[in-house]
């Protein structure tokens, strides 16, 4: 599963690289949702999946998974929700003004 | 205890008042505040003369970053002594000087005294540091408060370009002084000076002493400006008279004697020590004092001077350094003179210099000029200042019965001695020393005399100054007379300062030459005979007094030196390719591609992350303890890689960000597959309310267009991108793979319950063994919140007048902005939807009112639940603002405004205030910052509850996610 999972996590980051890499503004932050993603299943991977029960004490289990990354992924979500949206609003603001939402030309215009 | 660090610390202090004392007292010249402090600070520098004299020294240190070796060690020897009492007591004539000098209705006196409370501070703290660290931070600080003093008026082209000279050559030296501390501090392991000194015979045959010592040179010449680093000192004079005599003269320009001086006791007996100290110190002196012959400008003439004298003192350091080869012994004491004399020195010139600067600033101040060929016949008019001058310059070109004469007789006297030296090869070259300094002094003679005969005697000439001239007043004169007094005072009288502090300095600089208890012998005299030095001094007035008369004949001598061949031409040109240079390779790469930009940082994290697998050998594959894995697994990972696969290749934007919130859904299945229960629930409301967030800014951007890129252009984008992908799949692999050691995850489980009160393993690390990062997380979050706030408001509706005035500029761009790219009629749809906020769905209107109740309870369940089930403030939060957020979709965001009316951002600060509250509070019971407690009671109706601090901290949380979801959404709904 770890190795199916990897495999995954890796495509994902390949599609958000090249999408981030793209010239339009909407694109790359999309782009960096995705990433986030990649981010957090790779956390999880890393942790060594199903290797026992949910980290809640109540539910009498001998062994439980590792909590840790998943109090990190929990503040990475929360987090990323934020900076998508701050993304968001720079992003449509930024084409209003410039009226252009290739990166290309947000270029030639800020050259000015 | 810590009086000498009290010293080196109360100038900063008092620097911070200083522009609020100019503020509060506006009527009172700030100067004669600040006065108070080098006055005070003098008077208990004055006090350990005596503790000096007898043998001891004070030693005081104060913890700093000890892991690093580094204390902030204060000592005081009659070195450090000397110093403080030069740079407060002629701090403080200088700060009486510019209250007269400086009009406060004209200047801002405030940051003039800011910086120079600063510099003295810094200057103070080079003097009395043990630790070479701190030492060296200290003299950092003098380059940059002479940076900021010589751009006092920063609106001059001149006053900019000395003032960065300075600072670059000054840094430049300070950056090599600190690699040649380093390069001690490896071959000894501290950088206390003393302990160094100690380990001294260890450390002397290693191949890193001479670099060390080299790079330390540099440090002491390029900021005691000696040649050829000595170019930026005259350029140093566009800052105010008082900094030019108090930093450019009397105190800053000696550190780097001072450096030379303390560093003495261990690099003194080399050779190369002595050759280069001696050489740079005496080439400096004569170069120096014939180039100041030639200046025309009373500063500049100045200038020149201070580097000669201060080549001087350097030479004379070097010359006693030799006296260290022979060793402890009667011998090395008959060798000691050029010692001597270099501090006696070093006072003298402090007083007569600092006199003829502050002369300079008078002459200036009166009669609008420091032109020499403008000035002359002021000696009716300025009678006082003309005494000083004279009095000052005379004691300068060496001409008895000024202190001058006696110090430069030394000098003479020591140079001399070094011819008859049979050590390091001086029976070949040292006759070149007395040589030097002879040519060097006769030149000193002139120039001594055109600074007084050309500037007060000779016709007035009134019409070429600004009006006429007359004496100043007698505050601005003070200063003037106090050090023209010293230097007939300590003519007369040279012995005051024998045994008092020229002695003690010298057992500071030559410990090696004298046992403990034992002291040099110190005796300064006008008459030893007819010796060469006496002869010399004769020859030297009788040649000077001639070159003088004669100036007119031989000066055109100078013009024929040509302009291309200077040290500064070198390094104006030096300065002017490297910034064409760097200009050249900056555009090269930094050419304003966003894309170039993340092209350089994923192909460095690819090589980077791709040399450690190669170098580390961590290509490892999972081979035992994979979990196992299912046909729905397999199934939903299929599904997750074709979503995320078709992204790219969407040509709507709807269907790119449907697909991208897919994605998101999918992650959140893995998570309910993986134990994940916390995370599942809120990866699923953070994705909804973003799909919602991603569907409202949607409007605002225009449609996805085939991008029209060349093939390499995409190749390359592609290559990068799988490279990322392929090296990420390597580190899931690697770390998922080996297990070097175990994980920490034993001790949250441990004691979740038992120390955090809870059952809910991630929630209790949230909210009590992590907190301080989540107390940050929701403060970045309310950061973004409101830069999203002022991204919308502040430039459409903006309050204050600039805004209004840069949105009525733009007008015409916005209302030119909803047509492009869509049609009229899809503006208007447009336009309706976002102003309104609303749909006309009956069932989804009717239903909504029943939902919204359910899903607040199922949020407020979540919320108190999550201690010890999945749940927790953020779930919690979310989940509200995604009750309210179906409200405003199936209604509009008036009906939330009016349902609930609260300013989100008020629920932010309140949610914020609650969480530092409760860190804080910890404090009330002695316990570290945001420690949590919990308890359980009894309670009326609800039986045995737990009742836990941690609740309340995630009640901040709670209500600050809550705060910050509905201000981002309402302001993106209702931005027009």
């Amino acid at each position: 599963m770890e190795v199916w999972m990897s495999i995954a996590v890796g495509i994902l980051f390949a599609v958000a690289v090249y999408l981030i890499l793209s010239r339009s503004l909407l694109r790359i932050i999309l782009g960096t949702s995705i990433l986030t993603h990649g981010v957090h299943l790779l956390l999880l991977t890393m942790s060594r999946l199903k290797s026992g029960a949910p980290p809640l004490l109540g539910e009498e289990s001998g062994s439980y998974v590792d909590p840790l990354p998943q109090a990190l992924i929990l503040t990475s979500i929360v987090i990323n929700f934020g900076v998508t949206a701050f993304f968001f609003v720079l992003a449509y603001r930024s084409y209003l003004k410039l009226k252009t939402d290739d990166m290309e030309e947000v270029k030639m215009e800020s050259d000015e | 205890m810590y009086v000498l660090h009290a010293a080196i610390i109360i100038p900063f202090l008092f620097a911070i008042f200083v522009p609020l004392i100019r503020k509060g007292l506006p009527r009172v010249h700030t100067g004669w505040i600040v006065l108070a402090i080098p006055t005070l600070l003098f008077a208990n520098f004055l006090r350990y003369l005596p503790v000096i004299q007898s043998d001891t020294s004070q030693s005081v240190s104060l913890p700093w970053v000890p892991s690093l070796g580094i204390n902030f060690t204060v000592y005081l020897d009659g070195l450090s002594l000397l110093f403080a009492l030069l740079i407060t007591g002629i701090g403080a004539l200088v700060v009486l000087y510019s209250i007269f000098y400086l009009d406060p209705a004209k200047e801002a006196i405030h940051r003039f005294y800011l910086y120079l409370m600063i510099f003295m501070g810094a200057m103070l703290g080079i003097v009395l540091s043990d630790n070479m660290i701190v030492l060296y931070t200290f003299w950092e600080l003098t380059s940059i408060s002479s940076f900021l003093l010589i751009a006092f008026w920063y609106e001059r082209d001149r006053s900019r370009y000395g003032a960065l000279k300075s600072m670059l050559i000054t840094v430049l030296g300070g950056f090599a002084m600190l690699a040649g501390f380093i390069l001690l501090h490896s071959m000894t392991g501290t950088f206390s000076i003393r302990e160094t000194i100690a380990v001294l015979s260890d450390i002397q045959g290693q191949s890193l002493f001479l670099p060390a010592m080299l790079l330390i040179l540099l440090g002491a010449f390029t900021k005691s400006a000696q040649f050829p680093f000595h170019i930026w000192l005259p350029d140093a004079m566009e800052a105010p008279t008082p900094v030019s005599a108090y930093l450019h003269s009397a105190t800053m320009v000696k550190a780097g004697i001072y450096l030379v001086a303390r560093f003495s006791p261990i690099f003194a007996g080399q050779a190369e020590w002595f050759w280069i100290v001696s050489t740079v110190g005496i080439v400096t002196m004569c170069y120096g004092s014939i180039l100041a012959v030639k200046q025309t400008d009373l500063k500049a003439l100045l200038a020149y001077s201070t580097i000669s004298q201060l080549g001087l003192i350097m030479s004379l350091f070097g010359a006693g350094s030799a006296a260290v080869y022979y060793g402890y012994g009667n011998e090395s004491l008959l060798y000691t003179t050029a010692t001597m004399a270099a501090i006696f020195h070093l006072i003298n010139h402090a007083t007569f210099k600092g006199a003829l600067f502050m002369v300079a600033g008078i002459v200036d101040h009166e009669t609008g000029t420091r032109d020499l060929r403008r000035l002359g016949g002021l000696m009716n008019v300025m009678p006082i200042t003309f005494t000083v001058a004279g009095v000052s310059a005379f004691a300068m070109a060496g001409i008895p019965p000024f202190n001058g004469f006696l110090s430069k007789e030394l000098f003479l006297e020591a140079m001399v001695e070094l011819s008859h030296m049979e050590m390091f090869r001086l029976e070949t070259w040292g006759i070149l020393f007395p040589i030097m300094a002879f040519v060097g002094s006769v030149f000193t003679f002139v120039y001594s005399m055109i600074l007084v005969f050309k500037t007060f005697r000779g016709p007035l000439q009134p019409d070429k100054l600004g009006g006429t001239p007359h004496e100043a007043p007698i505050g601005m004169l003070i200063s003037p007379i106090v050090l023209g007094l010293c230097v007939v005072g300590l003519g007369l009288f040279p012995n005051v300062l024998s045994y008092s502090i020229i002695e003690p300095t010298m057992r500071a600089v030559l410990p090696s030459l004298v046992a403990s208890g034992e002291h040099f012998e110190v005796h300064i005299s006008f008459w030893h005979g007819i010796t060469p030095a006496f002869l010399m001094t004769i020859g030297i007035i009788a040649l000077g007094t001639i070159m003088y008369l004669l100036l007119k004949r031989w000066k055109g001598i100078y013009s024929k030196y040509p302009q291309a061949l200077t040290w500064n031409n070198l390094y104006d040109g030096i300065l002017k390719w490297g910034e064409k240079a760097s200009n050249a390779l900056t555009e090269k790469y930094m050419n304003g591609s966003v894309h170039s930009y993340l092209i350089y940082i994923f192909v460095f994290m690819i090589v980077l992350i791709g040399t450690v697998f190669i170098r580390a050998d961590g290509l490892s594959l999972l081979t035992q303890g994979a979990a196992p894995i299912s046909i729905y697994e397999i199934i939903l990972l299929i599904g997750l890689v074709a979503t995320a696969v078709a992204v790219p290749f969407a040509g709507k934007r709807l269907t790119a960000i449907i697909m991208t919130g897919a994605v998101g859904y999918l992650v959140t299945l893995f998570f309910v597959l993986f134990r994940a229960p916390d995370l599942a629930l809120t990866q699923m409301i953070v994705e909804t309310v973003s799909v919602s967030l991603f569907l409202l800014c949607f409007y605002h951007m225009p449609e996805l267009r085939r991008e029209i890129v060349s093939n390499r252009y995409r190749i390359v984008n592609i290559i990068v991108a799988v490279g990322v992908g392929v090296v990420m799949t390597f580190v899931a692999l690697a770390a998922s793979g080996s297990s070097t050691f175990d994980s920490i995850a034993t001790f949250f489980v441990e004691g979740s319950h038992d120390l955090g009160g809870g059952d809910n393993i991630v929630n209790v690390i949230l909210v009590d063994f992590r907190g301080f990062d989540t107390m940050l997380e929701i403060t970045v979050l309310a950061i973004a919140s409101l830069g999203i706030y002022s991204l919308i408001q502040l430039q459409v509706k903006g309050n204050d007048a600039g805004a209004r005035i840069h949105y009525l500029r733009n007008k015409d761009v916005q209302t030119h902005r909803v047509d492009v790219g869509r049609t009229r009629r899809e503006t208007s749809t447009v336009q309706r939807n976002m102003t309104q906020f609303k749909s006309n769905d009956v069932i989804l209107e009717t239903s909504t009112k029943v939902i919204v109740f359910i899903i607040l309870t199922f949020a407020l369940y979540l919320f108190f639940a999550g201690h010890n089930n999945p749940g927790g403030g953020f779930v919690g939060g979310l989940m509200t603002a995604s009750a309210l957020i179906l409200l405003a979709l199936a209604f509009n965001a008036e009906t939330v405004r009016r349902i609930l009316p609260v300013d989100y951002r008020t629920v932010t600060a309140v949610g914020l205030s609650i969480a530092y509250a409760t860190g804080i509070g910890s404090f009330f019971f002695d316990a570290p910052f945001l420690s949590q407690t919990f308890g359980y009671f009894e309670l009326p109706f609800l039986g045995k509850t737990e009742l836990a601090t941690a609740t309340l901290f995630d009640l901040g949380v709670f209500l600050t996610v809550l705060g910050v979801t509905m201000t981002i959404i309402l302001q993106i709904g209702e931005d027009r």
